[in-house]
Formats: structure tokens, sequence, C-alpha cells
């Protein structure tokens, strides 16, 4: 199982909100809408969507990264086309959000969401800041690792997958139940990104380097 | 080999939703559709912070091939729609009322994604006027007779549709995986 679980007790939002009768597993006819997915087209984006360090007056505060990656389905084929959609915490942890409630402080030359498409390899690339890690009330002491959130959209609905990249060596994986709730560890460190130096450009940003594989379905038990 | 999925979390209001994401098609096209309702708990609470996608095919069944769902142009049908729900856990869209594909029943692709949803439920939204239909709509099919309710909206007019979406309880709607 790849995927985590819908109950993780551990994580403490998942007791009221997962549901507890077993899924129905249908055979899906070959028309059906599921196995397509929405078409996405590059006039419908902006120009700096892909650059989260250009949106304001001056530049956000933090570590300016270069994060990119290859959209790829199971079989390592380039996905052509995806929409990628990213958001994140500043660089103090704190999320341009309302309810983020935790005393760090707003960058107003950063808000912290982005999109792209995929070109003909598959490739996305954003250009942001390395987000700080930030605390929550799941438990007492809770803290999330430094992460990006990622939505993805594949060629079947059925690939529509949400999920969050993380950075090498991040001390707080072992205390996360979000990252905790896959199961595997080696599914889990597919979440981890890997710094690049070949990605790194000199005298302005490190470079990470990140795949994402679609499956079937994140849905399927 | 595959990227595991994680939660959406708390705080993706400011980042996925974007305006005109309800609106597959302007309310005010004659042949739109509105549908509404509510994301539950297993406490029968509201989700404040879920997120509904829908896609769907067009008035005639045919799955659209189209961009247009992140820039409305007011025409064309892209066939997907985002909204994220409201304090009191609703959600809205306006579209049209897909043509039935292929053998079964007219019916919306319908994902939610939550905080303490570790992945999305995928579920679909049937109409109650194409009851004739159900009995013969091959998902409806394997779903358990006394649960098929969760699946179809209620009618609230002529032209407005009323969907909720229960996480867990006793009337948790059926959710598909595929």
């Amino acid at each position: 199982m790849t995927h985590p679980p819908y109950l993780y007790p551990d994580y403490r939002s998942t007791v009221l909100r997962a549901p507890a009768r077993e899924l129905v597993m249908p055979k899906l006819g070959p028309d059906s809408v599921e196995l397509a997915a929405p078409v996405f087209g590059h006039q419908e984006l902006g120009r700096l969507d892909d650059d989260l360090t250009r949106r304001h007056a001056g530049e956000p505060l933090g570590e300016r990264i270069i994060v990119t990656g290859r959209v790829l389905d199971s079989s390592r084929r380039p996905v052509r086309g995806a929409l990628v959609e990213v958001w994140q915490a500043n660089a103090a942890g704190r999320y341009a959000h309302l309810g983020d409630q935790h005393p760090a402080p707003l960058d107003p030359n950063f808000t912290g969401a982005g999109r792209c498409l995929t070109d003909d390899d598959g490739r996305y690339r954003f250009v942001t800041i390395k987000p700080g890690a930030y605390p929550w009330r799941n438990h007492p002491n809770a803290w999330r690792p430094a992460h990006i959130h990622f939505s993805v959209f594949g060629t079947a609905f059925t690939q529509r997958l949400v999920t969050q990249m993380y950075f090498p060596g991040d001390p707080l994986f072992a205390y996360d139940p979000i990252y905790q709730s896959i199961p595997d560890e080696r599914d889990r460190e597919r979440l981890v990104s890997r710094f690049d130096m070949e990605t790194t450009r000199p005298e302005w940003a490190l470079g990470y380097q990140w795949d994402i594989v679609l499956g079937d379905t994140p849905m399927e038990v | 080999m595959i990227t595991p999925s994680q939660t959406v979390g708390p705080f993706f209001g400011y980042a996925l939703p974007y305006a005109g994401g309800p609106e597959v098609v302007p309310a005010w096209r004659p042949d739109a559709i509105g549908v509404r309702g509510r994301v539950l708990d297993g406490a029968g609470d509201p989700v404040p912070d879920a997120l509904v996608e829908i896609w769907q095919a067009d008035g005639n069944g045919e799955v659209p091939r189209r961009p247009g769902a992140l820039a409305r142009a007011g025409h064309g049908f892209s066939g997907f729609g985002r909204c994220g729900t409201d304090a009191g856990g609703g959600f809205w869209f306006s579209t049209v009322k897909p043509g039935a594909i292929g053998g079964g029943a007219p019916y919306i692709a319908v994902l939610v994604f939550a905080r303490g949803l570790l992945k999305p439920v995928a579920t679909r939204l049937y109409f109650p006027e194409d009851e004739a239909a159900h009995d013969g709509d091959p998902v409806l099919a394997e779903v358990p007779a006394e649960r098929r309710a969760t699946l179809v909206a209620e009618r609230e007019d002529e032209r407005a549709y009323r969907f909720d979406v229960r996480l867990q309880g006793d009337r948790e709607t059926v959710f598909l995986g595929f």
C-alpha cells in the first residue's frame, strides 16, 4: 500500500473525517469520465505563475531555491501538459492564510502559491524560497517538517494527486504523523526531494529535484 | 514507485480555489443547473476546510477535451469545477447536466480533499429524475441498494440540486476506489 490509510489516529483530524465503510470498487467502463482528465492550456496561466519570488514589489526573505522534476506515469512515461499547483509557508514558517495563527512574521513580498504546466519531457520547474518548519496543535510540541504542497492532474481523474514535498535530512520526519502515516519507509522517502548541484545556479539559488509518479489512483485501498 | 498522497491541509484556501472555479458554465446560461451541498464529518459537523472538485461530460455525453477551466471564457465547456467549502461546509457549482455516457445514467464525478483526509475521497453525483436508468448503471449496480441514495442528489427546483457529502457516520456517502 503506497498511500496512507484514511484513518491514522496519530493525525487527529482523521478520526472524524476518515470514511469508515469500505470503498466500493467498480469496474469502470472505458468511456467513464474518471478515465479522462481536464485539459489546461498555457493561455490560462500567468507569465510569472511559476516564480513565487517575483509576485510582489520586493524580493521575499529566505533561501532562494529552484524546485524541479518530472511528472511520470507508473510506466515512467512523461505526463505532458500536466497542471502542477504548489503552495507553501514563507521562510519563517507562516502561511499567507487568515487561519494561520503561528506567531511568526508574514512576508509582504511572499504569498507562496504557484502553478505551471509540465513540458514535453513531463518537467515542471518553480523558483521559490525554502519554507520554514512550523508548529501545529495536533499534539504537544508538534511541528511540521518544512514542505511544499503539490497538486497534480494526470491524464485520468483517477490519478489526481495532492501531496507534499519534503527536504532531505529533516530531523522532524520521525515526529510528524502526516509523514509517518505512509506505511512503508521507502514510500515515505519518495516524498523527499534531492539536493542537486546541477540544478543549483551559481551565485543565485540552490536546486532540488523531485519526480512525481502518478498511479492509477490514490483512492485504491 | 508511486508518489504517496498527503493531506491538502488547512491552508490551501489562498492557493487552490480561484475566481470562476465553481462556474463550469455561467449561471445565466439557459441550460445551467445549480448544485450545492455541504461536506460533513462523522459528528455531522460541517467541514469548513474541504476542497470539492467536479469533472463531467457535456450535455451531449461527450467528455470535454478543451482547456478553459482556469480562465473561464463564458463559452465552451471544460467540464471541470473547483470550490473550497465555506464556514458552514458549503460548496456550490453552476454547470450543465451531463448527457449519459455509454449505457449508464448521467453522473458527475466528485472528488473531495480536506484537512484530515490523507487521500481524497471519490464519489459520483447522480440525478433523481433518472431513477429508471439507475438500475442499469454499471457503477450503481455495484453499490449495495440500501446505500445508493447517498449518490443521488435531491432536486430543489427545476434547475437546482442538493448533494451532501458525509465523510463518516450513519449515512456515510458511498466512496469509490478505482
